[in-house]
């Protein structure tokens, strides 16, 4: 349970809130037409005739986006409706040619599922919360206006018109900002690992109708607001963080919340009102006589389970009890679809290199992906799928350490080389003639020589300070530039020191 | 030499093939006479000579290189102003489109051009098929060729909505023309105009470029002077159409070459609840002659229950509004059409002078109808009741055909009216459809063939109504009943 509370002048609030997210379906073609959605078109460049609502047009489903749907509501394990329905949702707007909206209101395509969510990346065992899902349906996305391109008119572009739409509805089960944030991130990676949206919020392909409520802890829910059109999970949180606040400002003066709709200013991380419940629309839903009821059979339905691919709260669990990774380091690299991607390529690479089984090299994976790549490509400003080291040139060089060519702190500069260079492991490691040594002899000489020059530290280890042995290993490792086999030394150190 | 505009379609199909004469000088008959025509029947919209000359001389020139002319080779008709053609402005009688040429060509139109049709023109109707008189369209109403032989020379209504569509297949503008069929569209026009048409099965003609009213009734359909064109018009007007979701999927099935209007083993259901109280004595006689010559093509007459029938008009005078009033919503002078742009007007302003100058008034009062019964706290009373009722009325019809193969009952509660009798008494009007409805609503094959003159010497039709898919059924009926009743009336050339 969420202790999140807002302290008001009168006593704490607990806030109560639901998403519905809107989805963009990735599709070669559109809901009911086969007209293109390429993001970034000229204007008009993608509209059929029944996207445009020409006289006698009529919709035809798209096969692809009802199997994304489905293969979506499977992710969360909700119910798949064999039989669902397509009603029309009327009102009239610029962006809208048909005058309605294809949706599903009373058969949606998807029932009830649930989602996990993780509020400490830390503890990912210790801190889950399930949120409920209420149903997912498909729906036709609108065109978009253009006030800009003229003194007194507005301009149309009616390439979304028509776009593939899933809207995911969520029970209104998340207490605090951190948990809306959560569900968002989850669902997103959910959608990227099933591959049935691309959750590009910046350009629309995602974006959240944010409910919130505020009440008594325990009491009934109090009326709520819908925030509309929020599109990153920073503005959600802020949504609800702003929205919590401003409600229970308005009850502790002793005002009443009206429902109604809000719009979110970004500049400003407030939310002001758009139109209240008396001027919301009466959309008139009625099944679209267009359509036929939408019936999936068993093979289709088998088809949509076995293109799923291993989801990521499975992932993440394998990956700790296979490949024996910590949870929080489970939990970073399962988060996005192309990092789970990018490491298992790794992890591959750098077993058959130094011919060991995965589970033997996936911790220093992980641990070098995590800290060293990530760390550099975070200093260039580049993320993973632009990185000039691939997984290949990265399981190279795991691999030079897993052997013993190399030792961990030299494996840090030749990770520099390769950023720089785009060079392959071993050729920076032989051209630099960065080898570690485990010649004992060459080692021995350079012990010898480090404690006859620290005598006075020698006494004192052997009176009793044996945290100066980390000291003698440094100096030995100094000496020979890194590349001397750590293992030798500690060894040669512990027989001389005794 | 025959007056080559006294042809129907198969005449003129094989007259073509043979040589007897050139699909050339069959367009140029039926070309003169839509001239001739037009001033005082106002049947056509568009008229479209060279487009019909056109595709003649092609029929001509295969012929003379021997190729294969079609199943409609050489025959030029007439095309409701509902089908979207190319290039030709495509209005739905309506202000509103007025001007609208599209860029498309309908599924229908395009299949009879490729059997070697020609177009004549696009012929009126009532406005978005929305009226039963013919009164509702824009373009001024047409006027029914037939006219009453007591002495009273007022105009009459050619029916409606496919009124151009009848007045100028009976007057001999064209062989045939299509018609599409919403709750009687085609069978009632055809009916009072002495001529044969049939609304097939809902699916069987794709509704793709056809300017929607309800789209869960609207079917297309062939008008034509026998059984016999319409079943080949139909031939070439049906089959799957994948742009349509509730086309039907099945092939089309050989209609012209399976007919037979012998009828030894058949069983023929008459609806009591059809006949009702005070039903005008002309229609009784000729639904009485309709029985014997039924019987006397062998089949078995059975009385049969309808029992719903009588809630059939008030549940379609919702469900066919609702659909229209969110069909039509389309029309909102952002893309194309009318748009009435007053000074300073913004969004709103523009949908409100648009559309209130855009649509007439029956088109109006069905659209606010529409509305209102979707509305929230009245869609489940009206919207959600009335597609019970439906239900009711296809299960009716089900139980009836395990008793019976065709049913038969009058077209039309009267022959034509005159003009203007009901234009002001929209329930009067409404009435009128009171036989064709319950086939439209259960998505059932339908047709009208003439049957005789009543007392003032006006056609009137009687109304098969078939199985699901059994539309072979309702043409042998229908063929068997024109081989009886001798109709060979026509109007007399007044214009």
């Amino acid at each position: 349970m969420s202790s999140y509370r807002i302290q008001g002048a009168t006593g704490e609030w607990e806030v109560v809130i639901g998403l519905e997210v809107h989805a963009q379906v990735t599709s070669q073609s559109k809901l009911f037409s086969g007209s293109a959605t390429a993001f970034g078109a000229e204007p008009n460049s993608q509209v059929s005739l029944v996207d445009a609502a020409m006289p006698g047009m009529l919709p035809v489903p798209n096969r692809e986006c009802i199997r994304q749907a489905v293969r979506t509501g499977m992710a969360i394990e909700a119910q798949i409706n064999k039989w669902s329905r397509f009603d029309r949702k009327n009102y009239f707007y610029a962006d809208l040619p048909q005058g309605y909206q294809i949706s599903q209101l009373y058969h949606p395509l998807v029932g009830e599922g649930s989602i996990e969510i993780v509020l400490d990346e830390k503890d990912p065992e210790n801190s889950t919360k399930t949120i409920g899902i209420e149903r997912i349906h498909v729906e036709q996305d609108a065109g978009k206006l253009m006030h800009d391109q003229h003194p007194t008119m507005s301009y149309v572009d009616l390439n979304r018109s028509g776009v593939a739409l899933m809207e995911i509805v969520s029970r209104p089960d998340m207490r605090s900002p951190a948990e809306a944030g959560a569900y968002l991130s989850k669902l997103r990676t959910i959608l990227r690992y099933v591959g049935s949206c691309d959750g590009n919020m910046d350009q629309g392909s995602m974006r959240a109708d944010v409910n919130v409520s505020v009440r008594r802890p325990g009491e009934e829910f109090g009326t709520r607001t819908e925030t509309k059109n929020v599109n990153s999970v920073r503005f959600v949180m802020q949504t609800v963080e702003h929205e919590a606040n401003r409600q229970v400002d308005v009850l502790e003066s002793g005002g009443t919340i009206v429902q109604e709709t809000r719009l979110f200013d970004p500049t400003s991380g407030t939310t002001r009102s758009m139109r209240s419940k008396e001027d919301a629309h009466d959309y008139r839903y009625f099944p679209d006589p267009d359509l036929l009821p939408l019936v999936l059979d068993d093979a289709f339905l088998e088809d949509c389970r076995n293109s799923l691919p291993e989801l990521p709260d499975a992932k993440r669990h394998r990956y700790e009890s296979e490949l024996g990774l910590s949870p929080y380091n489970a939990a970073v690299l399962t988060a996005d679809v192309e990092t789970a991607r990018w490491f298992e390529l790794l992890v591959a690479e750098a077993a058959t290199k130094a011919n060991k089984q995965p589970a033997d090299v996936a911790k220093q994976a992980a641990n070098w992906l995590t800290s060293e790549l990530f760390g550099a490509l975070n200093k260039l400003g580049v993320d993973l799928a632009s990185s000039p080291v691939t997984p290949e040139k990265g399981g190279e060089l795991l691999a030079l350490v897993a052997d013993g060519t190399i030792s961990g702190s030299i494996a840090k500069q030749v990770l520099e080389k390769m950023l720089e260079t785009g060079d392959g492991a071993a050729a920076i490691v032989e051209r630099e003639g960065l080898k570690q040594t485990t010649d004992i002899g060459a080692i021995e000489a350079v012990v010898d020589k480090v404690l006859a020059d620290n005598a006075d530290k020698v006494e004192q280890y052997k009176a009793g300070k044996e945290a100066l042995f980390g000291f003698f290993v440094g100096q030995t490792m100094k000496a020979m530039q890194g590349k001397a086999n750590p293992q030798v030394v500690n060894e040669l150190l512990k027989q001389k020191l005794g | 030499m025959t007056d080559l505009t006294d042809l129907g379609v198969a005449a003129i199909r094989d007259g073509v093939a043979s040589g007897e004469f050139t699909a050339v000088e069959v367009a140029e008959a039926f070309n003169a006479n839509v001239a001739a025509a037009q001033d005082a029947l106002n049947a056509f919209i568009v008229a479209t000579p060279e487009k019909a000359i056109e595709a003649a001389q092609a029929i001509d020139a295969k012929r003379a290189k021997g190729e294969a002319l079609g199943k409609m080779g050489g025959v030029p008709i007439g095309m409701k102003d509902l089908f979207a053609t190319r290039g030709v402005q495509t209005t739905a009688a309506s202000h509103m489109l007025e001007g609208f040429v599209p860029e498309y060509e309908s599924t229908v139109s395009q299949k009879l051009w490729d059997a070697g049709c020609g177009m004549l023109g696009k012929l009126n109707l009532d406005q978005f098929a929305m009226g039963s008189s013919n009164e509702t369209s824009y373009f001024g109403n047409v006027i029914n060729p037939w006219k009453r032989n007591d002495g009273g020379n007022a105009s009459l209504a050619p029916g409606g909505s496919s009124g151009g569509s009848s007045a100028a297949v009976s007057a001999r503008l064209c062989p045939a023309a299509t018609g599409t069929d919403t709750g009687g569209s085609i069978r009632q026009p055809a009916a009072f105009t002495g001529i044969t048409g049939i609304k097939p099965t809902y699916g069987r003609c794709s509704r793709w470029g056809i300017v929607a009213f309800a789209s869960s009734l609207d079917q297309a359909g062939p008008m034509a002077r026998d059984v016999t064109d319409c079943a080949i018009m139909l031939e070439t007007m049906a089959g799957f159409d994948p742009k349509d979701s509730t086309s039907l999927d099945r092939p089309v099935p050989e209609w012209e070459a399976n007919l037979s209007g012998d009828l030894k083993g058949k069983k023929v259901g008459i609806p009591r609840e059809y006949r009702m109280d005070g039903m005008n004595a002309d229609i009784a006689k000729s639904w009485d002659d309709g029985i014997a010559w039924l019987k006397d093509a062998g089949a078995e007459v059975i009385d049969i229950s309808l029992p719903h029938t009588k809630y059939a008009l008030p549940a379609y005078y919702i469900v066919a509004p609702a659909e229209a009033s969110s069909n039509l919503a389309r029309y909102d002078g952002v893309r194309y059409g009318l748009r009435d742009l007053p000074d300073g007007a913004g969004l709103q302003d523009m949908y409100a002078a648009t559309r209130a100058a855009g649509f007439g008034p029956e088109v109006k009062r069905r659209i606010l109808i529409g509305t209102y019964v979707l509305s929230a706290g009245f869609y489940d009373a009206y919207y959600t009741q009335a597609q019970k009722v439906r239900t009711l009325i296809a299960r009716d019809f089900q139980n009836a055909f395990t008793q019976v193969d065709v049913i038969l009952a009058p077209t039309a509660p009267s022959a034509a009216f005159g003009l203007g009798d009901k234009s002001d008494d929209p329930l009067a009007m409404y009435l009128n459809d009171v036989f064709a409805v319950p086939a439209s609503l259960a998505g059932l094959p339908a047709m009208s063939v003439p049957a005789g003159l009543d007392s003032a010497g006006l056609p009137l039709g009687l109304q098969i109504i078939g199985n699901m898919f059994d539309e072979q059924g309702v043409l042998n009926a229908g063929l068997a009943i024109e081989q009886r009743a001798g109709f060979a009336a026509k109007p007399e050339r007044w214009w």
